[in-house]
This record gives structure tokens, C-alpha cells and sequence, in this order.
């Protein structure tokens, strides 16, 4: 492939990522405060400035193969000190959606964890806490971490032992299957600009 | 009297149950009548708009709308569920366009009349802080306390309900029962909400850095206004004790819990008792009269 094929092609992936996000990534002027106050980069493999740079060079490939992306805790620090007002977090978690539809996934347990919270939701429509400790023990082959803290819940009767379920079972699914259908027309429609 | 809808989450009836009720029991107290939304579904929390924004803002959504044909606004005290509950009225009231989509996603009916708001948010407009310190029955003299926002509350700022960088609106409530609030460096900083749970070795560690600097403020105590917060900051203490090797014993309070307390409505009923740091002697010095 040709240089100019490559930035031609990363002129498309920012194009799709913008459509997406709605977050103009070229305003960045890469300062750094965002990466500053950010309180999970000391963990990050690249900074949420570097992120920025990423998405303005076109590497978005790049971007969505960090594990920055999945360790983001969407706290819009970053998002609310950027002196350019570019909605970092919102890049963040914009990407990560993306990276977990072509089935890349930076930080596989947390990944993982969302999954069980989300398939509870679908399921009862709610979320019970016992439920989300063993199903996550359970997929992600760590069976007895965080058994000690759930323990404790039960032992303060803070936890219910079965799920209360919505009764509108109907609506629960409903509001799953448009959304899911919502969301890959708006990822064909980006794509396709 | 002023009448909310009630949105508890699915956590104010099981892990943030001290919250739940410590809430009802202050609301009674001030005349403010809650309504359950009844038949009310998880707002997704920290996973669905991780995953597909739809989702949450469907989620989140639906629970609106019920309260929206009550007539009523939503009062929330989980400020994750206010976060997500404000996004999905924020975003109906966005265009006509996102509107149709969010009425199709959830097959009702909602103009984003209702609205949502955290219970710091209600308590906060509707007490007149003269009046309340009148009500007080044990005031809080002596308690050094610490006000604990986290992000939820306070970003971004089309959602927040109080200021991004130093929040004001739970401090004055409990400076009003007579608690002296000690200014620290964490009070908006994030508590590393669900990685506690997914990444431990993240999570524990930002719930460590609050720990520590609560500590060093010197306060009696830490209050907050979220039960993931709560979740971290108190059930996690002796895990984030071990891991860094830190030595702590700070009590974490619901701020309604301390308005509770303050106004003479007896701790135990509250589930005062059912903190993982022990948080009942220091409750029982103020019930018992506080410092003389
Ligand atoms: S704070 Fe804003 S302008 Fe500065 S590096 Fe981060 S995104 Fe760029
Ligand atoms: S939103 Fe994510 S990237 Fe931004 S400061 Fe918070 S954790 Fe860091």
C-alpha cells in the first residue's frame, strides 16, 4: 500500500470515528492537561493525550488496539478541563465501542465484566449483586476472587439472594433488540460517508 | 408537600440499602412525599453506555417516562443512575429526531417533562438551611468531616448538578447541622467505580489515593452521595488497607444519613449498623448529645 493510500485510509477511519463521536478530535493542541488529571493514567499503555494524537493522525487502528481506552472510567475530568473543549471521555468510549465490535478487546476481564452486568439486565431487567460476583467469577475463570466481599454483603443482609425481575419482560426486550438495531444502522451510516 | 417520583436503582434495596433508607426516613421527616416508579428497570449503570449508548439511554429512559405520565419529576439518589436518568432526559429534549428514535427504543411516550434529579439536588433547593438548622435535634458539633462528590455528581457539566471542581451543595447542608467541613484534595476525584470489581489492581489503587488523602485531612469522617463511592470507600477499606499497607478506620456516611442523624431519626432504622467500617460509635456519641 502506498503512503497516500494509507493517509487516504486514515482520512476514512477519522471521518467514521467523527460521525460517530460528534468529538472534533483537530482541535486537540495537545497541552496534556487532559492526561494530567486523568486518575486511572498511571495504569494507561498510552496517555489520553496520545489517544487524541491517534485519532488526528488517522492511526485509529492504533488507538483501538490500546488498552487505554478500556481502562478509561469515564470520569470527564479530562472532558471538563480540556481548554479546547474536545470531549476526550466521550472519544474514549466512543473507540472502546468500536474496538469491541471488530472484536478487539484491550482488557479482556473487564470486558467480560460488563457482559455478565449487561446479561443480567436483559434477563431480569435488573441487577443482583451475588449473581454479578459468580457470573463474572464464573467467565472469567477467577472463581474465588472477590468471594471475601461478597460474603461480607450477605453477612449484612445487603444482598438479595435471587433477582427481582421487571414484570415488563416485554419492554426489557424490546428496548435490547432497538437499541442493538439503532446502533449498527448509525455504524453503517458512519461507515459509509 | 412536595411529591418526587422514586427511583431506587438496584442498588439503594441491597448493597446501598443504608442509603434507601436513610433517604425515605429524611424525606418522611421533611414533608417531601416519595412514589416508587413502579415495575422499574436497572438504568444499565456503568456498563450500557459502554457498550452501545442506545442501551443506556433506553434503559434509562422507559423508568422517565413512567414517572413523566405520573406527572412527577425524579428524585435519585444513586448519583450513577442520575447521571444516566439525566442524560436520557437531556437527550429527548436534544431534537425532535433523537426523540422519535428514544420513543421507538422503549415503545412510550416520553417529552422529557419529567425530570431527573440527584437527591442532593432535592434536598439541597427545596431545605432553607435557617430553617433546617431550627429542626436540628443532635447537631454534628465537632465532626470533621469530609465531603466526597466523585464524578457522577459533578461531570460533565450538562449533567452535573453541582460545580465540576469544588461542589458546594453537600457541604452546606451538613456545615448547617453543626459539622465542620474540612477542605482535602479528593472531592471530586474518581473512585475507580466498577474497576474495583473487573481490575482490582486499577480500581483499589484510586480508591486507595481518596483513603489516604481523607486520612491526612484529618476528618472524623468521610460523606458521600454515591453508593458505588460508598461500596469502594467502605467495603473495600480493608482491601485497600492490605494492598497498600495502609492503616485505615474512617467511617464512610451517607450525607442522609448524617441529615437523619441530625434530625433525631434513630440510626438502626436507618441501617447506620450494616457499614463494613464500623460506623455506629460515632453516630451514637451525637444521638447520645454530641460533644459537650
Ligand atoms: S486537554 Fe484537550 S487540548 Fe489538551 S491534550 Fe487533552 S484533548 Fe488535547
Ligand atoms: S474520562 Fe477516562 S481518560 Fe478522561 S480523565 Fe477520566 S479516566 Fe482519564
Amino acid at each position: 500500500m502506498t503512503l497516500n493510500e494509507l493517509q487516504q485510509q486514515g482520512a476514512m477511519a477519522t471521518e467514521t470515528l467523527e460521525k460517530l463521536s460528534q468529538v472534533e478530535a483537530r482541535k486537540c493542541y495537545q497541552c496534556g492537561k487532559c492526561s494530567a488529571g486523568c486518575p486511572v493514567a498511571e495504569y494507561m499503555d498510552i496517555m489520553p493525550r496520545q489517544v487524541m494524537r491517534l485519532v488526528q493522525l488517522g492511526l485509529t487502528d492504533e488507538a483501538l488496539k490500546s488498552k487505554a481506552i478500556w481502562l478509561c472510567a469515564t470520569c470527564d475530568t479530562c472532558s471538563t478541563r480540556c481548554p479546547r473543549n474536545v470531549d476526550i471521555a466521550h472519544e474514549m468510549e466512543t473507540l472502546r465501542i468500536l474496538a469491541k465490535r471488530k472484536g478487539i478487546v484491550g482488557e479482556k476481564d473487564i470486558d467480560k465484566f460488563h457482559n455478565v452486568f449487561l446479561d443480567m439486565v436483559k434477563k431480569f431487567g435488573r441487577v443482583y449483586e451475588v449473581g454479578l460476583i459468580v457470573g463474572r467469577n464464573v467467565t472469567t475463570g477467577k472463581l474465588f476472587r472477590d468471594v471475601n466481599y461478597g460474603l461480607p454483603y450477605l453477612s449484612k443482609r445487603k444482598v438479595h439472594l435471587l433477582p427481582e425481575k421487571v414484570k415488563a419482560k416485554d419492554e426489557i426486550n424490546r428496548i435490547f433488540a432497538k437499541a442493538e438495531e439503532y446502533a449498527l444502522k448509525e455504524l453503517k451510516e458512519a461507515e459509509n460517508k | 408537600m412536595k411529591k418526587y417520583a422514586y427511583y431506587p436503582g438496584c442498588t439503594l434495596g441491597s448493597t446501598g440499602v443504608e442509603y434507601g433508607l436513610s433517604t425515605l426516613e429524611v424525606c418522611k421527616k421533611l414533608g417531601i412525599e416519595m412514589w416508587e416508579i413502579p415495575d422499574y428497570n436497572c438504568c444499565g449503570s456503568s456498563s450500557a453506555h459502554l457498550v452501545n449508548p442506545y442501551l443506556a439511554l433506553g434503559l434509562s429512559a422507559r423508568n422517565m417516562a413512567i414517572a413523566e405520565e405520573a406527572g412527577l419529576d425524579v428524585a435519585i439518589p444513586c448519583a450513577a443512575c442520575y447521571s444516566h436518568s439525566k442524560a436520557a432526559e437531556l437527550a429527548v429534549k436534544e431534537s425532535p429526531e433523537k426523540r422519535a428514535i428514544i420513543e421507538d427504543i422503549i415503545g412510550r411516550t416520553y417529552k422529557g417533562e419529567s425530570k431527573a434529579k440527584s437527591i442532593l439536588e432535592v434536598l439541597a433547593e427545596s431545605l432553607d438551611l435557617e430553617e433546617l438548622k431550627a429542626q436540628v435535634v443532635h447537631p454534628l458539633k465537632g465532626l470533621k468531616v469530609v465531603t466526597y462528590y466523585g464524578c457522577l455528581l459533578t461531570r460533565p457539566k450538562k449533567i452535573a448538578c453541582d460545580d465540576a471542581e469544588d461542589p458546594i451543595m453537600m457541604d452546606n447542608i451538613l456545615a448547617a447541622l453543626g459539622a465542620e467541613i474540612l477542605p482535602w484534595s479528593a472531592k471530586t476525584e474518581c473512585c475507580g467505580a466498577s474497576h474495583t470489581a473487573s481490575e482490582p489492581g486499577v480500581g483499589i489503587g484510586m480508591t486507595d489515593k481518596i483513603l489516604l488523602a481523607a486520612q491526612k485531612s484529618g476528618a472524623d469522617c468521610v460523606a458521600t452521595a454515591c453508593p458505588m463511592c460508598m461500596g469502594n470507600l467502605d467495603m473495600r477499606q480493608v482491601q485497600a488497607a492490605k494492598m497498600f499497607n495502609h492503616n485505615y478506620n474512617i467511617p464512610i456516611y451517607y450525607f442522609t444519613e448524617l441529615l437523619g442523624l441530625a434530625l433525631g431519626i434513630d440510626s438502626k432504622k436507618m441501617g447506620c449498623d450494616r457499614h463494613f467500617v464500623p460506623a455506629m460509635e460515632l453516630l451514637q456519641k451525637y444521638e447520645k448529645g454530641g460533644e459537650q
